[in-house]
């Protein structure tokens, strides 16, 4: 194992280049001083607006978001004051973001190593190249709707609620976390693919001649070197799954508290649910409850988890980095 | 000799792995297809065409007979084409312009302090869901446009065929611009940053301006990655859903240009707000196979985008930018 070596030396971290100050001189044409001045506001205006956005719903949510509102579960009530927090959405978040990223991760990263090692018939793995990059631009509303077909069917009725006249709901967590394992797995795919890549001909050459077989290779070397690329993959989509609002609506079911189908462990991923980004949007005015304070509330939970995820793939991405040299 | 064995089973089992995620993308293509076909056999060429009001076709097909022979299917869908054409198109021409310049200068003009806020700035916009886009949309931005810019006559001069209340193309199209340029904005910077130096330095070698080397050197060298993030935030603009049926009005109406600057300030409702408005109907036999419809035509177009953009990234990596 060369979990020694996946550790840069600090002395490989190159200091920033200094760079020439872009000084403008009389010799620059009108024109070009007025597509250096846009390109200055361009830049500007985007720190503005991530600036305006975090603010505003730091300020919204400090306002308004409370230990109550996150320890209790949300109610069904017409007084907004009886209406309860948002305990389940939280909980509902974390379960789905959990098995989506559960079914993306072994998935996904079998596929890049195949991609990468062995890519053979290489017919098929463009095929495959191009099914992913498919999926990546597929909406999400549209693997919802998808999802909603399948596990309707009436041999998934294992997976959700089964009416009396034997009609399948095809609405709980399994199947939401089924289609949002897909949301995330071309992220998967593609930062393992990266990984993989990076490392170089003779670190695999090294290994065969130490008479490991690929397979050997890819789980001891590889895999070991490709970790943070997996992991920033990995943080990647779960914060997609997080934010994804489409997928819940669909396939979650409508209930406001997580609702378990029977006993148990499974009982509970065949039941429905909701999460934060659902909780946010039935309660902002295009939903049914209307109670922007705990709608501005739970975006801020919400966001937080976001900031959170982003942050953590920014660490990852700078340490772990494994040095080939 | 087992070795070898193991080896060639690992491979089949990937393999094997691999090939049954190109299956299921497969079977969603052709399920959702066929799931939306009577749709589109019922109406024709016509499901594309214009004519009477897409919300109250909706609303007869919602409500047909149960019986199978008296679906109704009649349909014209082109307010619902139309709106997603037009916020998709404007947002990303918007945000191919913006995009562009702040990749300029980020890569070549921002002090290092700036670059140093700006690449998690750009990574947080890309990261924010799309609700919480959609919640400061319809919270903050919708009564601001419906209380300054939405005066009593303007109001009055389309009252006879559509309310503007601020939910609008306009809110959406902006909202729209702010989400995709993050995206489009990370595939340029990497594309300029991998315009060999020597190319630059022979431009300031002529004597050039640092501004016009950015431009006519490396903003040349990175144009089919432009195209690229061009094609796949068109991708993303048109699934998105949630944002747009908050914010753009979630009306089956078709903005008319010759409205004049009202245009902009009528609302609207793109296939993928209408499938996500309209989630409970999905039951519904008729109701169910035109929302499968809608989604088969978006299946389809950012099929297409995502190979647009992966071919133009290909062409990059073959002709200009020959080290990748």
């Amino acid at each position: 194992m060369s979990t020694e070596t996946a550790k840069p030396p600090l002395s490989a971290k190159k200091p920033p280049a200094k760079r020439r100050p872009a000084k403008v001189e009389s010799s620059w044409s009108i024109m070009d001083r007025i597509g250096l001045g846009l390109a200055w506001a361009a830049g500007i205006s985007l720190c503005v607006v991530a600036g305006l956005i975090v603010v505003y719903m730091a300020y919204k949510g400090i306002q308004y978001v409370s230990w109550d509102m996150i320890t209790s579960a949300p109610e069904a009530s017409l007084d907004q004051s009886a209406t309860g927090g948002f305990l389940d959405p939280i909980l509902g978040t974390l379960l789905l973001t959990t098995i989506g990223i559960v079914i993306a991760i072994p998935i996904g990263v079998a596929v890049a190593v195949w991609l990468t090692e062995y890519g053979r018939p290489s017919g098929l793995a463009r095929a495959v190249e191009s099914g992913v990059e498919i999926v990546a631009g597929t909406p999400s509303i549209v693997l919802a709707i998808f999802g909603l077909l399948i596990f309707q069917q009436t041999f998934m009725g294992l997976f959700s609620f089964t009416a009396e006249g034997g009609a399948v709901f095809g609405r709980s967590f399994i199947a939401a976390g089924a289609m949002m394992s897909i949301v995330a797995l071309p992220m998967i795919i593609g930062s393992t693919r990266e990984a993989l890549m990076s490392i170089p001909r003779h670190v695999r050459e090294a290994s065969y001649a130490l008479g490991k077989d690929k397979a050997t290779t890819i789980r001891r070397v590889l895999l070991p070197s490709a970790r943070s690329g997996i992991a920033t993959g990995a943080t990647l989509g779960m914060g997609r799954i997080a934010g994804d609002t489409a997928i819940v609506v669909i396939l979650l079911g409508a209930s406001m508290t997580i609702s378990p189908e029977g006993s148990g462990p499974f009982g509970l991923l065949k039941g429905t649910g909701s999460t934060l980004t659902s909780y946010v949007y039935n309660n902002s005015p295009a939903g049914e409850g209307n109670a922007p304070e705990k709608a501005y509330a739970a975006a801020f939970v919400l966001l937080l988890i976001v900031i959170v995820l982003n942050a953590l793939v920014g660490l990852i991405g700078r340490r772990n980095k494994p040095q080939w040299n | 000799m087992i070795r070898d064995r193991t080896d060639r089973r690992v491979e089949l089992l990937l393999g094997a792995l691999a090939s049954t995620i190109l299956l299921l993308i497969a079977g969603m293509v052709i399920f959702v297809f066929l799931k939306g076909l009577p749709s589109f056999t019922h109406n024709g060429l016509a499901w594309f065409g214009g004519g009477g009001n897409v919300d109250e076709q909706l609303m007869n097909i919602f409500n047909s007979p149960a019986n199978p022979d008296d679906y109704v299917y009649e349909l014209r869908a082109w307010p619902l084409l139309y709106a997603t054409a037009l916020i998709t198109f404007s947002a990303v021409v918007i945000s191919t312009i913006f995009a562009v310049l702040s990749a300029i200068f980020i890569v070549e003009f921002a002090p290092l302090s700036i670059r140093r806020i700006l690449e998690p700035v750009v990574r947080l916009l890309a990261a924010v869901p799309s609700v919480i886009y959609g919640l400061i949309g319809i919270l903050v931005v919708v009564p601001w446009v419906h209380e300054h810019l939405i005066s009593e006559e303007r109001k009055e001069s389309v009252a006879y065929v559509i309310q503007l209340d601020g939910t609008s193309i306009l809110v959406g199209i902006l909202i729209l611009t702010i989400m995709i340029c993050p995206i489009m904005i990370a595939i340029i910077v990497d594309a300029l940053r991998s315009v060999p130096a020597n190319w630059t330095q022979g431009a300031a070698a002529l004597g050039v301006n640092r501004w016009r080397a950015m431009w006519t050197v490396s903003v040349r060298a990175a144009r089919p990655a432009i195209v690229a993030a061009a094609v796949l935030a068109s991708a993303r603009a048109l699934g998105e859903a949630i944002m747009l049926s908050m914010v753009a009005g979630s009306v089956g109406f078709a903005p008319n240009p010759l409205d004049g600057l009202t245009f902009f300030l009528e609302p609207a409702r793109p296939l993928a707000s209408t499938i996500v408005d309209n989630a409970e109907g999905l039951s519904v036999v008729p109701f169910g196979q035109t929302m499968y419809a809608f989604a088969s035509i978006l299946l389809v177009s950012s099929a297409f985008l995502s190979f647009g953009g992966w071919a133009a990234r290909r062409s990059l990596s073959k002709y200009t930018l020959g080290a990748r």
